[in-house]
This record gives C-alpha cells, structure tokens and sequence, in this order.
C-alpha cells in the first residue's frame, strides 16, 4: 500500500498521472479489507446485543488474547501464501519452539533472554529448511511442510518424553505473555500488535515484501527478471519459521508450560485467518491488516459462540461456514472484477 | 452433386472494443484444401471459432450442403460434421491414442468401458486414413507430429465433412510435414473439404486449391489455384506493396568488439555445439522455423534452462551463468517471447514491473525501497517509451499487447543492460507498435547496447538485424551478414537438417 493513502483517492492528484483507473484499482484493494472489517463490526455488535457480557473489558481482552497465538502464526504464514505457497508445519513447529524453549531454560537453566531466543531461533531453523527444500530441492510446499508438520510433531514429543515441560522456575517466564506493559493489555496482544506492524512494514516497505508479490504473481517472470528467487523464497519461509518461533514461545508463557501435544490444527487456523483476510490463495495478493481482522473474526466467533452457550461443537461448523462465505465473496468480487 | 460443400456470407463478430469481423464470406468446396491466410489479428481464429461454435456470430449466414445452418456450440458443430484441429494441442497425454480418440463416445456396457472394442474401432479409423499408429500408446510417448496425427484421426472419426486445421506443420519437421500433406492429400480423394490455416508461403502454393485472404477483419479475396503467387498474397495480407528493400541502419559504433561469445553450447536434448559472437552495438538476428531451438539458446545462454559445455565471454571475460540473477549481475537481459507467462507480473501495476529488475538500486542497506524514487523513475520512462497507460498504478494486464512490450523493455532499460535478448519482440502486436519498438531497438544499439533478436518474421530480421544467425534443428546452419541476406536464402538454412551445415 501506499505511504499517502488520503491524497491517493483525491482526484485533484489527477494532473500527475493518476486517473480514475488508479483509483479504482486502489479502491478494489482497500474493499476486500473493509469487508473483512465490516463483517468484524458486524460481529461485535450481534454478540453484543444479545449478550451483556460480551462487550466487557475483560471479555475483549480475552478475545484479544486468545487471538494472540493463531494471529501471530498467520502474520508469518500470509507472507507464504501471498507467495503462492503454504506452510502446514506452523502448528507443530510452534510446539516443537515451545518444547525447545523449555528444553534450554528448564532443562539446562540457560539464561531467559538466550532461551527465549533460542526457542525462536527453533522456528526460524525449522522455516529455513522449509525454504531450502521448497526453492532449492524444489518439492511441492505443500508436501515439504507437510513432512516438516510430522518432524516436528514428532521431534516435540521425543524431546519432551511425551510429558509438558513447566516453566515455574523460570523467573519471568509468565510475564513474556500476560504481564501488563501496558495495563490491562496481557503482554502476549501488544506482541500481536507490535509484530503485526513489524510485518506490515516489512511487507509494503522492503524488498523482501515486492518480491513476495512479486514471486505470488509470476514466480518465472520475476526470476527471468534476474531476481534470485531461490534466495528470496528461503528467506520468507525462514520469515514465516521465525514467527513460529514467536508463537512457540508466547504460547509456552501464556500456558507456563510446553505442552508437546499441542499444536497440531493451529496451522489450519492460522491458514484460515489469512484467507477470511483477504489474501488469495493463489498468491500475489494480500495484506498484513487483513489477516489481522481475519484472526480477529475468528476469535471474536468463538468467543461469541461460547458466550451464548453455543456448544463447543457447533462452534467449528460456524466457522467453517465463515470460510466459505469469505472466499466465495472474494471470489465473486474476482470474477466481476474481471469481466 | 454440387461440389459446393459450405458457403460463409457475410459474417461479424465484435467483441467489446474490437470489431473482429466485418462482412466476411468464402466459399469451401468438397474434396479442396482452401487455404486462409491474414496477418496476426486479421480473424482467421474469430472466423474458424464461429463455424467450430466456440464464439457464436452477430450476423451473417452459414449454407453446409445447401441448407442454413446454425452453430450454436462445439457439439453442433460435429454434428453437423464439421471438426477444428486447433493449434495448440488438446489430447491428455496421460490416456492412449485410442482413449483420445473417443473421449466422451467410449463403447459401454454399463458402467464400464468395452477396451477391446475401443482398441478395435481405432485400429479400423487409424487404418482407413493410413495412419501407422499403435492405438494402446500413451500419448505421452508420440512425436508431436504422431500426435498431431491422433488429432487429426480424432476430428475425422466424427465423419468431418469439414475439417478445420490452425497451423497444424508449426511443430513439424520436414519428414513429418510430408507426412501430413500425404493425409491430406488422401483426404481430398475422399471429399472431405479442408480449410487450412498457415503462415508458410511453400505450405500454402504446394497444398492449396484456393487462397482466401483476411485482414484487419475483413473478407479480401480469393485466389485460384492458377492465379496464386506469393507476393501478390503477401500485398492482399498487408494491404500496400511490401518495399523489400528495408534494411538496418548501418551500425554507429562499428568497431568490432565483441561483448558476447558464446562456444559449444549444448542442451540435452536440442541444442548442439552453438557458437557465435555478438559485437557491440549490433543487432544479431536469430531466424528459424519454430522448433528450431532459438529460443532454447536465449534461455540456456541466461541460465534459466540447464546447458552442457558451454563457455561464455562476456566483454572478453569468461563468466559462469547459472542462474538468470547471474544473467543480469553481468548485465545480460532476456525478454521473453511470451509476455503474459515470463514477462509480466499481470496482476501487478506498471509500475512494479518496470522496476521489478532494478529494485536493489532503490533499496537502502536496511531493506527500505524508496517508493518515491522509484515511482519518479517509473514516470521517467512511461514518457520516454511514450506508454499507453492511465498511470503508472493501473494494472498491467489491461494495458494493449504493445505497450505491455513496452513496459518489459523499460524493466530492462531501468536495470541497464548491456546486452539484451529480445525474443520475438514484435509477437501479437499491431503495425504501429511494431514501428515504435523498431525505433527503440535501433536507438538502443545506437547508444551502444548490443542486442540479440530472435524472430519467425523474416521481414522483420532482414529490417532490423545487421548479421542474422540462421538455426534448424538445434544447430546454427549458418551466419548471414545483412547485405549478402535475403528473405530466401534464409529460408534456404532455416529448412536444412542440423547435419547438412554449409561451411
């Protein structure tokens, strides 16, 4: 996007070179976030009406802080689809992070500051060999995540002995997640946040984002265009391993333990939140704020659900149908877009 | 029994924008091979996706065998019997000859496929129309031209009264053309009405009975076979007399140094032992008839495909190129003869493509493009390439094929290139952008810049290229320099077997 969003839709820019075309254009874009946004307003009000505890600080901080994991988890992975690509080894690989972290700060008592960062570092390894295996070996994403899904999965529990590793003794652990820097806001949404604008930043502002975009909306031409698209595609994956990593650990202090049975479907809703967002499957197109509002939807969904005392199982249907209703809108917009 | 099999009047067909047929008729009768010819965008395809009912007409008259037809869809159309072998392949090479052949009209019993009866039926078409083919191969296995033959036995077990055929030699070696001219040959004997659509002037004197000629739209003429000569057609085609007299402007920087050697370039399966050298300032044409490995060389020279052996120097250094990323780092660019798929990010705006190659010259140390910087480069050379577009955020996919070619060669220039690679660079482009992008490359040579030109436009190689390489079969069969060139001699290499290499 751009830096001057208010002056881009004024037609007394026109002189320069901007026309309604551009315009248009720029408009398209922003609709299919405002979609997303008006279907998140549209949720909040309908569970506020029809439950008074919904709007309450302590629920919405809730929401936001169960958004935490699967939103940062889908921050890292929209940077993947955009490319075209898919990532099913976030889930697992945030719990095999999460193991490791309690393996150097419980395990070997290393420092908190080289455990954490180790455990992040778990992420980005995992992300890299991701990268390696998808630009350099060349193996379907989707294959090479699947079977670094399983590694992980498997690496955790082995790592673990099967039993969740507790992090009582770590001094300050907790606080990583649900301390308050700000008060009131637990630790682990400013996080959220924090990383979101991180990635915004990295997406529309660097190189690394154009060519995101780039490889998304045609992989040869951009390497015909002398760009090292092995290069780049490594480093996005090691991007999307590293908020892995991130996860891993902020969902270890939000539970003040690594629960290596854990992890396994968060892919799928992490996956799921970038698509409610607005970014195409089908890559070279997407955005940072998008898969925000498409996290927030999903747990302001649940969390609403639960509220009216929905049961857990009916829960996922809802959601499920919201996934068919958000791509089949976007769908529907692509197709009248194109005609 | 009229020999008059089919009779087309006054046909039109707009799309939204384009008027892509105006009034166009012709007559096809039995037993005859009527040969249409136009140039690029003239309706040849609009015309024969009408009578094959994959477009429907706005207007006119189809009269098959003396009754008004109406085709309303590709069913109706073989009902009627009248079958289309398009250009581009439509088999699944995955299913046998015989699989293909009955796609959708399999013999049943039930649920299941009666295989034998399938085989049987093939063997029984295959063998009528004299085509030595195994009908239990996958296609997978076939030469293009054994698979070609499958479409043609595909488009006659319909009982083709008509049969359409788009360019069916494009992909053909000689042997496998003479081949397919025996068929056709046959199919005459037999009645069929052959309507055949080609760009090669041989094709079309040997085969044709008659010769309808389309432009811009519009019905022309036709041609009896006695009246047909070449450049009385290629006048009807391009509507004012061809001068053949335009060459190249003669090289400002003529010294001869050479920016680019290539020697013993290999590929796998193509290419063998490709050598030449590219001086500075030049144009160096590559001509040859599809198929002959020009585009092979461009792609193997830049690292996009794999090659054996090959040495390369550049400015009289010897580089390694494996990558196209090592292609630009030495400042070699390759413009790909297919925009939409190696070319363009379609999706994207104009100006991301024009500054797709040269985004590290607007990125600081940390990884920050400076957008406005970029942005001011992008206008900069929208207005020098003098690109149609609205602005430099619309989307390039719905900028005209011209000025789509525009932007790729501005992604070029903003890199600054040396040499660049320009694979057919006029391809699906009207006359006057064609005009514009021969002035830019002679500007460009003029400043210095050396480029390599790969076209099936012989006109177009003689105009522009100030020596021309000549290819067939994967080897260079000759070097031509301008003055001693001529669009038959050309033609003369281009049509000799790899071995027969004139020293």
């Amino acid at each position: 996007m751009n830096a001057t969003p208010v002056t881009e839709k004024s037609p007394l820019r026109k002189p320069d070179g901007r026309t309604a075309g551009s315009t248009r254009s720029f408009l398209r874009a922003k609709l299919q976030q405002s979609l997303a946004f008006a279907t998140l307003v549209v949720l909040l009000a309908f569970f506020s009406l029809a439950n008074d505890a919904f709007f309450t600080w302590s629920n919405i901080s809730g929401i936001l802080l169960s958004t935490a994991v699967i939103g940062i988890l889908a921050l890292g992975t929209t940077f993947v689809i955009i490319t075209g690509g898919i990532d099913l080894s976030i889930g697992t690989g945030m719990t095999l992070a999460s193991v490791m972290t309690g393996i150097f700060l419980v395990n070997m008592q290393l420092p908190l500051v080289v455990g954490v960062l180790g455990g992040i570092a778990t992420g980005a390894l995992m992300g890299f060999i991701n990268g390696f295996n998808i630009a350099v070996l060349r193996l379907p994403p989707f294959i090479a995540t699947l079977a670094m899904m399983l590694i992980a999965q498997g690496l955790a529990l082995v790592i673990s002995g099967v039993r969740p590793i507790y992090f009582s003794s770590v001094q300050g652990f907790r606080d990583i997640a649900l301390g308050t820097f700000i008060p009131g806001l637990p630790n682990a949404v400013l996080i959220l946040f924090l990383l979101a604008a991180v990635a915004y930043l990295v997406l529309s502002k660097t190189i690394l984002g154009r060519y995101t975009f780039a490889i998304g909306s045609n992989e040869e031409a951009t390497r015909l265009s002398g760009v090292d698209t092995r290069k780049w595609k490594i480093m996005i994956y090691t991007v999307a391993g590293l908020f892995t990593g991130i996860a891993g650990v902020v969902i270890a202090s939000r539970l003040n333990s690594a629960q290596p049975q854990l992890g396994a479907g968060y892919e799928l809703q992490a996956i799921a939140a970038v698509i409610i967002g607005g970014t195409s499957l089908l890559g070279g197109r997407g955005s940072i704020m998008g898969t925000l509002i498409g996290a927030l939807i999903m747990s302001v969904l649940i969390n609403g659900l639960r509220i009216m005392s929905i049961q857990t199982e009916w829960q996922n249907v809802v959601v499920g149908a919201v996934i068919l209703v958000a791509v089949f809108t976007d769908a529907l917009r692509q197709r009248r877009a194109g005609s | 029994m009229s020999t008059q099999l089919l009779k087309v009047s006054g046909i039109s067909k707009s799309f939204p924008g384009v008027q892509a047929l105006k009034d166009v008729q012709f007559e096809l009768n039995r037993g005859e091979v009527l040969t249409l010819v136009g140039e690029n965008g003239a309706g040849k395809s609009s015309l024969m996706k009408i009578l094959s009912g994959i477009y429907s007409k706005d207007s006119g008259n189809i009269v098959l065998e003396g009754t008004e037809v109406e085709i309303d869809s590709p069913k109706a159309a073989q009902a009627l019997g009248i079958s289309i072998i398009h250009q581009e392949m439509n088999l699944m090479p995955h299913l046998t000859v015989a699989q293909n052949i009955y796609i959708g009209r399999e013999p049943r019993t039930g649920l299941f496929v009666r295989a034998r009866a399938l085989n049987q039926r093939a063997t029984e078409l295959l063998t009528r129309l004299g085509i030595d083919l195994d009908p239990r191969e996958l296609i997978e296995n076939l030469t293009v031209a054994k698979q070609q033959m499958v479409e043609i036995a595909k488009a006659l077990s319909f009982d083709a009264k008509v049969l359409i055929m788009d360019e069916p030699t494009s992909a053909l070696t000689e042997a496998e053309t003479e081949t397919l001219f025996n068929l056709i040959e046959g199919l005459k004997a037999s009645g069929t009405g052959i309507i055949y659509i080609s760009h090669r002037m041989d094709e079309l004197r040997r085969l044709s009975d008659r010769v309808t000629v389309l432009r811009d739209g519009a019905y022309i003429g036709t041609l009896d076979k006695a009246d047909i000569d070449i450049p009385t057609i290629i006048e009807m085609m391009v509507g004012r007399h061809i001068e053949e007299g335009a060459r190249p402007e003669a090289r400002q920087h003529a010294h001869d140094d050479v920016v680019l050697k290539v020697e013993g370039l290999n590929t796998r399966h193509l290419l063998k032992d490709i050598s030449f050298e590219l001086r500075r300032g030049e144009i160096l044409g590559f001509a040859g008839l599809m198929g002959a490995g020009r585009t092979e060389v461009a792609r193997a020279i830049i690292g996009a495909d794999p090659s054996e052996g090959t040495l390369i120097h550049i400015d009289g250094k010897p580089v390694k190129i494996s990558q196209p990323s090592e292609a630009v780092a030495h400042g070699v660019g390759y413009l790909s003869e297919d925009r939409k798929l190696f070319g363009l990010l379609l999706e994207q705006d104009v100006n991301t493509n024009i500054l797709l190659a040269s985004l590290a010259d607007y990125t600081n140390r940390f990884g920050f493009v400076n957008t406005e910087k970029g942005k001011r480069k992008s206008r900069d050379y929208v207005k020098a390439l003098r690109i149609k577009t609205p602005s430099i955020h619309a989307t390039t996919k719905n900028l005209s094929g011209g000025n789509q070619q525009k932007v790729v060669i501005a992604k070029w220039l903003a890199r600054d290139c040396d040499i660049l690679i320009f694979d057919e660079p006029t391809r699906g482009i009207d006359v006057g952008a064609k005009e514009e992008i021969y002035r830019l490359l002679n500007e460009l040579v003029a400043q210095g810049k050396s480029i390599i030109m790969i076209s099936s436009e012989l006109p177009e190689v003689l105009r522009l290229s100030h020596r021309i390489v000549v290819m067939a079969g994967g080897r260079i069969t000759g070097v031509l320099n301008n003055e001693d060139a001529s669009q038959a001699k050309i033609m003369d290499y281009a049509t000799r077997m790899g071995d027969e290499k004139e020293q």
